[in-house]
């Protein structure tokens, strides 16, 4: 073995190169496919952080349930029962399941006249435990805030405003600390909600509500049937038995079977996160996979070259098989000629890869509706790990073949003459 | 000079058929030869005759398609393509018409090549090219690349490399073909210097003063022996 490697880096040594264009122009086509495959799979990441991070924007490992009807028959009820949550439904939870992370409930009430001024808005108002602001991700802008615990208890009359409907009423304005005519009854200004980029949307985006306290909301409609109740797992896997037992414990309350899983019309944003997870896993492969036929299509010129270098060095074999070099003394340092031209191309393509990568974090991405959705072209570890893989056997691949056929030299017909 | 040696080759009914598919095409017709050590033997024949085809056998390049043949007592059928040249490098040592020098690299590394394979190791190596091609007296040559050498050099260069391995016959062919009469003239004198000091050389060549200074021409048509004669010179 410690034989064959010397034999084998001294033919590599001492073996004749490539004339310079050849080589060129070899190691520019394994470039040009490193940095094909390296930026299709940076942008597939980019995109796959984003949308994780869209998705992350309307909260995490949250269940909806809306209001809905009984498929099954229950304790000599028939099915076709309407099943309506109450705002105490939403404490029943939280007391018997102390587990959840977080649980609260939404009412809704679609077209209101938001006065500000003279200038009149129609727009959507929630009424939320102030629990929701962490739940929902409902961040204030710097100088507001969201509802607060107090704000529920003492019925205050106090509103956080979606930031695009912040826009639409009070254009420039700062609005906070401002009187907001709500249905002409006066509320307070507490908050306007950061700008985020949402996937997962139930009712509306958020940019384009308003939220009160639940309490100043059944006050001053008069309701208190709940639009939906959210709950929110610590972990992601939790969720189906949570989901099983907030009906387990309404199936008891509001008489419906438990396994009637349509008796509350559930979202579970857990599983749906999952099939988003599988679509980009799906977008990246298929990116990959571009990528990496970009790539082996450079293979293919090394190999071309190879041949090519094979037939010029026919002689040259000969030669040194007449003198009694192994078949694998041959072989090996051509796949090692192609694997060096292979590694300074991949090199190079990582290069110009990551410059222009990083070239384009300084295209704006606020404000930027396309960017906002497909994220900043990222490269990471792996990817960098699956490009140097696959190069790698690009590399063997394209020297072994050849070189195969160079061992196949028969020394005989290529001495005799000239 | 030519007391009775051990056998180098011993060739008992060699044949040799091309199978191209369709036709085929038998170039040896049953070869029996045997060359003792510290013979110069010359190989003649018109071209077509199984001139070449005998000397691919001879130096472990082909295998025969039937008979036996044995060189230095070791017998060369049923070997891998390895186990083939392993035999080529210890005991043949090539000269040929082309002189098949590799290019690119030096003198004395064309000269350590053979060494290379056969497993001597680098400061030996170094030191017995050098020797070697200061005896075809190339000693100033050394770091020269074949295209830096005349066409006598390199056959020079190429004889030195043959004798790397200190192989059991070295083996010639047409070693003068390429070379005008001058270089040939001294390629012949190492040749027979060799001869001299106890070598064995098998030469095939259709030069008659290079097959003069054998000791034994053998001579081939239409894939038979059909003249082998000691010269004046064996005596």
């Amino acid at each position: 073995m410690k034989n064959d490697l010397h034999v084998i880096l001294n033919l590599f040594a001492t073996s004749s190169r490539l004339q310079k264009k050849r080589a060129y122009l070899t190691i520019a086509s394994i470039a040009w496919g490193t940095v094909a495959i390296l930026l299709l799979l940076a942008f597939g990441e980019g995109l796959k952080l984003q949308l994780d991070k869209n998705r992350r924007s309307t909260g995490e490992n949250l269940a909806v349930m809306w209001p809905s009807e009984t498929t099954k028959a229950w304790k000599g009820m028939p099915p076709g029962r309407a099943i309506r949550l109450r705002i105490e439904d939403v404490d029943f939870i939280r007391e018997r399941m102390p587990e959840l992370k977080a649980v609260h409930g939404e009412l809704t009430s679609g077209r209101n006249a938001l006065t500000y001024g003279r200038k009149t808005v129609n727009g959507r108002i929630l009424g939320v435990n102030y629990i929701f602001g962490e739940d929902r991700k409902h961040y204030a802008q710097p100088g507001g805030r969201f509802l607060s615990v107090e704000d529920e208890v003492q019925r205050r009359r106090v509103i956080f405003l979606g930031n695009d409907m912040a826009k639409d009423i009070f254009g420039d304005e700062q609005p906070v600390g401002k009187t907001l005519l709500v249905n002409n009854a006066p509320y307070t200004v507490i908050g306007v909600m950061q700008k985020k980029t949402q996937m997962g949307v139930y009712g509306g985006p958020d940019g384009n509500h308003a939220v009160i306290p639940i309490t100043t909301f059944k006050a001053q409609y008069g309701r208190d049937r709940l639009s939906v109740m959210v709950i929110e797992t610590q972990n992601p896997e939790e969720m189906k038995g949570a989901l099983r037992k907030v009906n387990e414990l309404l199936g008891g309350k509001y008489r419906y079977d438990p396994s009637d899983d349509r008796a509350l019309a559930t979202w579970d944003m857990v599983k749906s996160s999952k099939t988003t997870g599988n679509i980009t896993i799906g977008i990246q492969l298929f990116l990959g996979i571009v990528g990496a036929l970009t790539l082996l299509i450079g293979g293919v010129g090394v190999a071309n070259i190879m041949y090519a270098v094979v037939k010029e060095r026919t002689r040259e074999i000969g030669v040194k098989m007449a003198l009694g070099a192994k078949q694998r003394w041959i072989i090996a340092p051509f796949v090692l000629e192609a694997l060096v031209y292979t590694f300074i191309g991949g090199a190079l393509g990582i290069i110009i890869a990551t410059l222009l990568v990083s070239l384009t974090s300084f295209v704006p991405i606020e404000n930027n509706r396309v960017m906002s959705f497909l994220g900043r072209p990222t490269l990471s570890p792996q990817i960098g790990v699956a490009t140097s893989l696959i190069l790698g056997m690009i590399g063997l691949a394209a020297g072994y073949f050849p070189a195969r056929r160079a061992a196949s030299v028969d020394p005989a017909s290529t001495l005799r003459y000239e | 000079m030519t007391t009775k040696n051990e056998l180098i080759i011993r060739m008992d009914e060699i044949r040799k058929v091309y199978d191209t598919g369709k036709v085929k095409v038998e170039a040896l017709k049953g070869i029996n030869l045997e060359i003792e050590k510290g013979e110069m033997v010359a190989i003649v024949g018109p071209s077509g005759s199984g001139k070449s085809t005998l000397m691919n056998l001879v130096g472990c390049l082909d295998t025969p398609t039937s008979g036996i043949y044995e060189i230095g007592g070791q017998a060369v059928s049923g070997v891998t393509r390895d186990e083939l040249a392993e035999i080529r490098n210890r005991r043949v040592g090539f000269v040929f018409q082309a002189f098949n020098l590799l290019p690119h690299i030096t003198a004395l590394e064309n000269v350590e090549l053979p060494m290379l394979f056969g497993g001597v190791k680098p400061h030996e190596r170094r030191e017995r090219a050098s020797e070697l091609l200061e005896r075809v007296g190339l000693g100033d040559r050394l770091d020269h690349k074949p295209t830096e050498l005349s066409g006598g050099q390199m056959q020079r260069v190429a004889i030195a490399r043959a004798l790397a391995m200190e192989p059991d016959i070295v083996l010639a062919d047409e070693p003068t073909g390429n070379l005008d009469s001058s270089a040939g003239g001294d390629i012949m004198s190492i040749f027979t210097n060799l001869w001299q000091q106890g070598r064995t050389l098998v030469i095939i060549t259709h030069d008659p003063a290079l097959a003069r200074r054998a000791s034994r021409v053998v001579e081939i048509h239409d894939g038979r022996i059909t003249s082998d004669q000691a010269t004046n010179a064996a005596a």
